[in-house]
């Protein structure tokens, strides 16, 4: 709680706190309701959604829009594509940074390997989609492969795949690059949690005969949870709103379309329907968000 | 004995060192191989991959295949039939890929097939094999080819003039190429030239830098307010506040774009600024207020005591005790902004910045990935320096942000 004793003027707080609102007011809160407005109409923003149904088909009235979000094919492919990010990535980033920030922590070039898997979280998602251009480029006229994974497959006597454009591979292909961009960010936190485990009790289990799988499960595992779980959240936010690596890789071609590039791809010929994928993105996120502002309220009862 | 141990501490530890370092060697590869890739020649990039650079170049690639062709009638160094020069470079330039060569081939010539000796295989996968060797020696003997393992600047300097002219920038500016553009004088003014990577870089420098002071300066006050000053609805706003940090940002882009026409300020930097503030807000916010809301009280208590009201103690104490994650918060947003596509595409089109930059000098065919290297380098160039220098800060913001919260 704040201290009683620091009194102050009735309108003090909004002269600190005006600038920020009148921006994000503006820019955030403004803008949602006007789109929550913009996906009850049709793709004119002048009419009612409920104009666009035709006789004799499905119609959801003044929701037409969201029938649109919920039962057409292009975004039946792209809600199972994020399910499948969020299914694939979430714990892979997870995983994959512990098993990296447990290792790293035992060696002594720490920081050197940390700083490495860290890097492109620096790197644009423009420049990311030209570096992985190298990766996963295929040259089928039968000359020599640019590409590095095809160079490796062809001169192993197989033959190229096309990484991005093979509809059973290449959402894989794309979770990679994305594991390779947000892996460092899982693996920073999750390094910083582990520090914060109690050293002395990690060595008396060992001296007690755990094993370090035991000493795992048993111990880091319940200290670092809360942590855990705050990374899956951030993530899970993150992977929802996924837009820019697979709006440079393949513009959600070949069967990789995800809600926000849907969305992205509706915004100038059709603003009911984009507005109403929006929406639908928002209120897919609201869970995570409760669940945030629960834990806000714990720790503001604790302070 | 001691030794011993030694050793098999060495051996027990050794598939742990390995993973270690296999998995950073796997995370630096591609980014490695961008930046081998930027270092070498237009023709060199599209030919082999950049692992080649570090391979002894053959000079003799093809040349059974050539032999077997086309020597007969365009001469070992294809040079023999003058209306078909093969060493010449305007020439070789037009068959890039095997594909376009064979389809050349399949013309008659004087109404004849073109290679009447000697047929190529029936097969197009077997015909294409057999010309991509050719198309390298052709290269060769133009001057264009063999030097696939030659490393030279020439990709950024064409990435920071904007320069798409059939050789490099440099090159062209000597044979008087390049003026012929019309665009370039081969002067320092080039520079200058609009669909260049420096101008862009002095672009994304002016959107950066404001945004980052305004972000500081708005959330500093406010993250003071939520901390330290009592106000009705407190709880309220902060969650949405929070609620806020999930509206994904394209929402807000018909709308902010249908506003900005209507006031005049569509495609400034005014505009920009005020739209990455809106949206960095929220998440900067939440980190300072994390951090100033955990200073202890008794400072800010005794401060009034000694007769310091709010405005002094904000100035005074709260700025100046979190000026590290200040400096984390600053880093995080620059970088952040730095990085953007959308917003900038979008709200500051006249002015492009460096990711719209790179997508501007994209060419549709695809004949122009070795400026890209060299220009997503570029882009690189600040955010990695400012990554390393204060690689510290960068963490701190990340955790202040996610894990205290």
């Amino acid at each position: 709680m704040i201290p009683r004793i620091m009194k102050q003027g009735r309108w003090a707080p909004w002269f600190y706190l005006l600038p920020a609102l009148i921006l994000m007011t503006v820019f955030i809160l403004y803008p949602t309701i006007g789109t929550i407005r913009l996906s009850l109409l049709d793709s004119t923003s002048r009419h009612s959604a409920a104009s666009t149904c035709s006789a004799g088909q499905p119609c959801w009235g003044v929701f037409e829009n969201y029938r649109y979000a919920l039962t057409n094919p292009a975004m039946l492919l792209a809600l199972r594509n994020n399910a499948l990010w969020l299914l694939l990535m979430v714990p892979g980033t997870i995983a994959g940074g512990l098993f990296f920030a447990i290792l790293a922590d035992r060696v002594r070039y720490e920081s050197a390997a940390k700083a490495i898997i860290f890097l492109p979280t620096a790197i644009s998602f423009i420049g990311a989609g030209i570096i992985w251009r190298f990766v996963y480029d295929v040259e089928s006229g039968g000359g020599p492969q640019i590409g590095l994974l095809n160079a490796i497959l062809v001169g192993l006597g197989g033959h190229p795949v096309t990484w991005l454009s093979n509809p059973a591979i290449n959402n894989f292909s794309l979770m990679l690059v994305g594991v390779w961009l947000w892996g460092g960010f899982c693996m920073t936190i999750l390094s910083a949690a582990i520090k914060g485990v109690n050293a002395e009790i990690l060595e008396a289990a060992r001296v007690d005969g755990a094993n370090e799988w035991q000493v795992f499960w048993n111990i880091m595992y319940p200290t670092i949870l809360p942590t855990i779980i705050v990374v899956t959240t951030t993530m899970a936010i993150i992977i929802l709103k996924i837009f820019d690596v697979v709006f440079v890789m393949t513009n959600g071609n070949f069967g990789t379309e995800v809600i926000a590039n849907r969305m992205f791809a509706l915004i100038v010929t059709n603003a009911g329907q984009s507005t109403a994928i929006a929406v639908i993105l928002i209120a897919l996120t609201i869970p995570i968000m409760i669940f945030n502002i629960r834990r806000f309220r714990k720790e503001e009862a604790a302070r | 004995m001691k030794p011993f141990t030694r050793l098999n501490r060495f051996f027990s530890r050794f598939p742990l060192h390995l993973a270690v370092i296999l998995m950073c060697v796997l995370w630096l590869i591609p980014t490695l191989g961008l930046f081998v890739t930027s270092f070498r020649t237009r023709e060199a990039v599209r030919t082999t991959g950049w692992w080649h650079a570090f391979l002894p170049q053959a000079q003799t690639v093809g040349q059974p295949e050539y032999t077997k062709y086309c020597a007969a009638c365009h001469g070992a160094d294809g040079k023999k039939i003058t209306a078909a020069d093969l060493s010449s470079p305007t020439l070789v330039n037009q068959y890039p890929s095997a594909a376009s060569l064979l389809l050349m081939l399949r013309k008659p010539v004087n109404n004849a097939p073109h290679l009447l000796n000697t047929p190529l295989p029936s097969a197009p996968t077997d015909a294409l094999n057999a010309l991509t060797p050719i198309i390298t020696y052709m290269q060769t003997l133009s001057g264009q080819g063999g030097n696939t393992g030659k490393l030279s600047l020439s990709n950024y300097v064409d990435a920071i003039v904007g320069y798409k002219g059939l050789q490099d920038y440099l090159s062209d500016c000597q044979t008087g190429a390049a003026a012929k553009t019309g665009v370039f004088n081969c002067t320092a003014g080039d520079l200058a030239n609009p669909a260049g990577m420096g101008i862009a870089m002095l672009n994304t420098l002016a959107v950066t830098i404001p945004t980052t002071l305004l972000v500081i300066v708005f959330a500093a006050l406010a993250a003071y307010a939520f901390a330290w000053l009592d106000f009705k609805g407190r709880q309220w706003l902060f969650a949405l506040l929070i609620g806020l940090q999930i509206v994904p940002l394209q929402m807000s882009l018909v709308p902010i774009a249908q506003l900005y026409t209507r006031l005049h300020i569509q495609s400034t930097f005014l505009g920009i600024w005020l739209f990455h503030a809106g949206f960095g807000l929220p998440y900067a916010i939440y980190l300072l207020r994390n951090f100033i809301g955990s200073l202890p009280r008794e400072i800010f208590e005794s401060a009034y005591l000694d007769g310091a009201n709010h405005w002094a103690a904000f100035r005074r104490l709260a700025l100046p005790l979190s000026m590290p994650a200040i400096a984390s918060l600053g880093i995080f947003q620059f970088i952040w902004v730095w990085n953007d596509f959308l917003v900038a595409k979008i709200f500051l089109s006249t002015h492009p910045v460096l990711t719209v930059q790179i997508t501007n000098l994209i060419d549709p065919r695809g004949q122009n990935w070795h400026i890209l290297t060299g220009a997503a380098f570029l882009s690189f160039l600040i955010p990695m320096i400012i990554f390393f220098v204060f690689q510290r800060s960068f963490v701190h913001g990340l955790l202040a942000g996610s894990v205290k919260g």
